[in-house]
């Protein structure tokens, strides 16, 4: 099985974070960037599958900034195979689709994986509408995966705590939840190895794509205002609880 | 604005509290609203929440047919042509917008926490990493599609009004799958995204056991939904789609009470909007109780059950 990845460079989860003066986004001079949390998941999956079903994985990146080592040491180091970097920063999630769709038809995958959004922006659309762009059915939201010739089964997490498990056929992209898999590290002679990997920069006019105009611009980006100091209840159990009922009640009114 | 269309999910027929809060949104925002409504629901009522006109896809959505509900959506958006269309940020409205707006070719605000209209484009306040920054989103193209954050607007009581419903035929193109089975959630099925009360339980809660004789007593006591921090779920005490946090489920009740949660980033990240927040927690230092409006510092084995022993009294 041809399968395709997708792996973006973010803002490190536990990075300290400064909105930029424009207050359009945050300042990435200095900051630690690692591979989007969802993605290592799907990262993970896709070699999962392939030492189950055989083939080879290609990762897909899009960012014109996105660092080649971060790539070699949490995609390639792992067990991708070969890496895709599209240079290109569309200013929306439909842009960066549209450029995945045509590299993604390129390279002639059967499916792809993705985090189910990225840590950073947290929109939960790229994945979908890279499957609208392609024409290929989708599963979000994936906890458990597993692969019969070109059939597969999902197990997707719902609202209320409701999953669904489901059954379709490729090509199909599937976006990762937390709990699918557990994430390997990759060992020092895969990482000496994965330097060697090969891994293609493209521009959008190599893969004769357009992100077109942006949709999306941002602006006012602030920390949320800081909450009122609460209030600390005193006293045992019980006269803790019966306090803080009343004050819920009386004075928050929230009972 | 020409219009504003507003998803209005239903249950079996009964409408999500939801809908009358987008509509009533959406009313202040200018322009007429109309609605939509996927299956077989009281279409008509939804005028007296301020939709002029309802549209109705007939077909069978449940359990969650993504295809279908991408096809019949756009078929309305078609008929409708509206500037904005909204949804709550629900698992249907996640699984299908992106969808939508590559089809149409719009632009999307996932989880917003507030909307308005400026020089006639959508602006919608959303947070963004983690919740750590909010920031707004204009939206250049249309049409605009944006999902929100259940609770974020007030709901507005049925002035009783009746609305105009129109069927919309919809053919099915859409690649999908087919769902196979449903499992059904351990938390009684209060939905935490959009419930009311939501507590939640952490690490020390110490074992699966606990966390249900501690933490789901009290949200059954309590009415609420049930939920966990991603140590409690990493840990195995609560569902992974229990999780609340950056990388769970975002909540926005009127009440959260977190009980044996420290309150790192990735926690806050799902549950820093809760409008009253209560931490219990042994550790005085937890971060929890920066954000708290009420703490009690005290051990949750002894507070917790004594919470719901009230909570059963007061019934």
């Amino acid at each position: 099985m041809k399968i395709g990845v997708c792996a973006k460079v973010t803002v490190d989860a536990d990075a300290r974070i400064k909105v930029n003066p424009q207050g359009t986004g945050i300042a990435l001079d200095g900051v630690k960037l690692g591979i989007s949390d969802y993605d290592e998941y799907a990262v993970e999956e896709s070699i999962r599958i392939k030492e189950a079903h055989g083939g080879e994985i290609v990762s897909f990146t899009v960012g014109a900034t996105s660092d080649d080592k971060l790539l070699r040491g949490g995609v390639l180091a792992l067990g991708v195979d070969r890496s895709v970097l599209i240079t290109e920063s569309p200013a929306d999630p439909l842009g960066v689709a549209t450029l995945l769709a045509a590299s993604v038809r390129k390279e002639e995958v059967e499916v792809v994986l993705t985090g189910k959004s990225t840590i950073d922006e947290q929109n939960f659309q790229v994945g979908t509408m890279l499957a609208e762009l392609l024409g290929w059915a989708h599963v979000t939201q994936v906890t458990a995966l597993t692969f019969e010739g070109n059939a597969f089964t999902a197990t997707r997490n719902m609202d209320a705590g409701v999953q669904q498990v489901v059954t379709g056929t490729l090509p199909a992209v599937i976006s990762c939840e937390d709990g699918l898999n557990t994430v390997r590290y990759a060992k020092l002679p895969a990482i000496m190895k994965a330097k060697k990997k090969p891994m293609d920069k493209v521009t959008a006019a190599d893969l004769g794509a357009d992100a077109g105009d942006a949709r999306l611009s941002q602006a006012n980006m602030a920390p949320p205002a800081a909450r009122p100091a609460g209030r600390i209840i005193e006293g045992d159990a019980a006269t803790a609880a019966r306090e803080l009922i009343r004050l819920l009640r009386d004075e928050a009114k929230v009972l | 604005m020409s219009g504003i269309l507003v998803l209005c999910e239903h249950s079996n027929g009964a409408f999500a509290a939801t809908a009358s809060e987008l509509l009533g949104k959406a009313a202040t925002l200018g322009g007429t609203v109309s609605a939509a409504v996927l299956g077989d629901a009281p279409a008509a009522t939804l005028g007296g929440f301020g939709a002029a006109h309802v549209y109705v896809a007939a077909g069978d959505f449940t359990p969650h047919n993504g295809a279908a509900v991408t096809d019949a959506l756009a078929a309305i958006i078609r008929q409708v042509d509206p500037d904005i269309v909204l949804a709550p940020a629900s698992y249907v409205a996640r699984d299908t917008f992106p969808r939508l707006t590559a089809r149409f070719d719009g632009a999307m605000a996932s989880d917003c926490s507030d909307l308005r209209v400026d020089a006639g484009k959508l602006v919608a306040r959303r947070p963004t990493f983690a919740g750590r920054v909010e920031v707004d989103v204009t939206l250049q193209a249309r049409p605009a599609l944006a999902t929100v954050r259940p609770n974020s607007f007030p709901r507005p009581d049925s002035n009783g009004e009746s609305a105009e419903v129109t069927q919309v035929a919809w053919e099915a193109t859409t690649p999908g799958v087919k769902v196979v089975e449903v499992l059904a959630p351990k938390t009684g099925g209060i939905e935490l995204s959009t419930a009311d009360r939501v507590v939640a339980g952490g690490r020390a809660l110490k074992s699966a056991e606990n966390f249900d004789s501690v933490m789901r007593a009290l949200g059954e006591a309590m009415g609420a939904g049930v939920g966990a921090s991603r140590a409690a779920t990493d840990a195995g005490y609560a569902a992974h789609s229990e999780q609340i946090g950056q990388t769970g489920q975002a909540v926005s009740p009127s009440l959260y009470i977190a009980a044996g949660i420290s309150g790192a980033i990735q926690h806050l990240a799902g549950m820093r909007t809760s409008k009253v927040i209560v931490a219990i927690n042994k550790d005085p230092d937890a971060p929890i109780f920066q954000h708290a409006t009420y703490g009690i510092v005290a051990d949750l084995f002894d507070v917790v059950p004594a919470l719901t022993e009230e909570f059963r009294k007061g019934q």
